[in-house]
């Protein structure tokens, strides 16, 4: 596609042929309180010299040489080389949804591979071609748990990730959709005596994330029970996936929408990611977004065809079941090559890795005086420390020997104050666990 | 083709009234036109229609389309033949694969719709339409 701009005496024409003097009058119809009277005040253009200057100034702003602690949604993990020389391939290299099947065969048998294995990680019965990420593939399962069900409130807990919620909250706010979040319990779970059989009863969803915002493994079979015992869904949601590779899958769920970052793909700058929708069977023509199925083609040979698009915003405008009307087909297939180098051993191996390592600095970090683990949940790669001094002000220490630490949990969390959320992936090398542990010891040695 | 007893909407669904209940589904013109019925979603039992408005979707190889009601009324049974064998609305649209039954809330309601004849009329004036 070429982007060669419009010259002036183009643009003429084209008002011309719609019959506008010019601009101005093209634009009349939008309210004035809506239109920009002033030009937006941003710098002049660059020659191409400056530019390329401009962004090596901005690299090299970047956090190198940095061992970082931070989970919390963003994951570091192994990524291949494999993985990247794949789908820089032409071939692959477009985010765009192919609708053409003719010419889309390649494509297409990736993002079924992909689907595939969200469906087999999750334990679902089909998942779907990707969404944007975790985020809004949760606010989505949310929206698709209402339209099921016919109920207008979900119980949302509290420990799943703050900025999913404020996602939620957002689409929520114009859609008639109330929320009401259940608290924690002192495990770290849902607190499981706040979910009444009547409040459940009056929602379409309740939902909840595992591993949780804490670090904590949620007990999805028992939520299960209770949400389906008084006629709602229940809607899991995962932000570290590689969790899979040996938590149970929530199979009890009705629902289950992921964040796939974890699966090879670069913390970036907090994106772009990933996002899965897995569900069951029945409940397919209710689930938004793409979907590559399998078929045989006049030939009768094996195909693949986007399918059940009838339902989608390009045919059913503004009835469709959902108005992303895209996806991240290019990180679907890194997560899909990801997945197939690690095979079924190698994620279970990172996965193990993840506990063995968090473990490991829990340990040494509970050994410095004052120092100790909040919540008693089980925890995969991540759990919250209670510290007996504020947390920025510790990683204002940390930062000065290049450690970037944990989380301020109370950020998010306000009663949670001197509380801070640590990550520990395969990536981290013991010495760095040590050398972390050895600078806080130090810096609360050391008087304020 | 369109059986007698029968009032049919311009948007091509018939109701059959029996003591104040008329059952309801989608014309032969209608299946016709939408191609192999693939999936059926209708409301729910007790759920209030309202006259024009739309009831549930029969979806298509080719496309959604929404089922308005011809009446308004609560709906006293849902055919669930149609959750397993939806193609039944191609070979029995007028019989067999029947979509709701609705208390009507006012029998009048039924007046001004089609008859056999008219509808039969409007049909063929539709179909010159597009073949013009």
């Amino acid at each position: 596609m070429r982007y060669l701009p419009k010259s002036p005496s183009e643009r003429q024409e084209m008002l011309a042929a719609i019959g506008a003097d010019n601009i101005e009058e093209l634009f009349q119809t939008i309210p004035g309180k809506f239109r920009l009277r002033e030009k937006l005040p941003l710098p002049g253009p660059l020659s191409e010299m400056e530019i390329i200057d401009y962004f090596k100034d901005r690299a090299s702003e970047t956090a190198r040489d940095y061992t970082s602690f931070l989970g919390a949604g963003v994951y570091q993990h192994l990524r291949s080389v494999v993985t990247e020389a794949i789908v820089q391939r032409g071939e692959f290299l477009t985010s765009y949804t192919p609708y053409q099947a003719e010419i889309s065969q390649g494509t297409l048998t990736a993002i079924f591979e992909f689907q595939t294995l969200m469906a087999q990680l999750t334990g679902q019965e089909v998942a779907n071609a990707s969404m944007y990420d975790g985020s809004t593939a949760l606010t989505e399962a949310v929206l698709m748990a209402q339209r099921i069900t016919g109920r207008d409130k979900v119980l949302v807990a509290r420990t799943v990730h703050p900025e999913y919620r404020q996602v939620l909250a957002t689409y929520a706010k114009n859609l008639g959709l109330e929320i009401e979040e259940i608290n924690y319990a002192a495990s770290g779970h849902l607190d499981r005596d706040a979910l009444s059989p009547e409040k459940i009863a009056a929602s379409a969803a309740v939902v909840v994330q595992s591993p949780n915002f804490f670090g904590v493994l949620e007990h999805i079979p028992a939520l299960a029970d209770s949400a389906h015992s008084s006629g709602a869904l229940l809607v899991t949601t995962i932000a570290e996936a590689v969790s899979l590779g040996i938590v149970r899958p929530p199979i009890e769920a009705d629902i289950v929408a992921m964040e796939g970052q974890s699966f090879g793909v670069a913390p970036s700058y907090g994106g772009p990611f990933v996002g899965v929708i897995a569900t069951r069977d029945k409940f397919v023509r209710q689930m938004p977004g793409r979907l590559a199925g399998q078929t045989t083609d006049a030939a009768g040979q094996r195909g693949f065809v986007l399918t059940l698009a009838t339902r989608e915003q390009h045919i059913r405008r503004e009835k469709a079941t959902s108005n992303i009307c895209t996806n991240e087909a290019l990180f679907a297939l890194v997560a899909t090559v990801h997945l197939c180098l690690l095979g079924k051993e190698g994620l279970r191996e990172m996965a193990l890795q993840n506990i063995a390592k968090a473990q490991f600095a829990l340990a040494e970090l509970a050994k410095i005086p004052g120092v100790r683990r909040t919540f008693s949940g089980r925890f995969f790669n991540e759990f919250v420390v209670e510290f007996p001094r504020s947390v920025k002000l510790i990683n204002s220490a940390l930062l000065r020997e290049k450690i970037i630490g944990p989380l301020a949990v109370g950020m998010h969390y306000p009663e949670l104050s001197k509380r801070g959320l640590l990550c520990v992936t395969e990536t981290m090398p013991r010495r760095e666990i040590e050398r972390l542990v050895a600078a806080i010891r130090r810096i609360l040695e050391t008087p304020v | 083709m369109y059986p007698a007893d029968y009032r049919y909407t311009e948007e091509h669904e018939w109701i059959k009234v029996d003591s104040g209940v008329g059952t309801v589904g989608i014309t032969d013109y209608a299946q016709n036109e939408l191609g192999d019925v693939v999936f059926v979603e209708l409301p729910k039992v007790g759920a209030q229609l309202k006259t024009g408005q739309s009831f549930g979707t029969v979806e298509s190889v080719k496309a959604v389309s929404e089922i308005f009601s011809p009446v308004s009324g609560e709906v006293l049974e849902i055919n669930s033949l149609l959750v397993d064998s939806p193609e039944k609305i191609n070979s029995d649209p007028h019989g067999a694969a029947w979509l709701v039954k609705v208390k009507l809330a006012d029998p009048r309601e039924i007046d001004p719709l089609m008859d056999a004849a008219a509808y039969q009329k409007f049909t063929a004036e539709k179909a010159q339409e597009h073949s013009a």
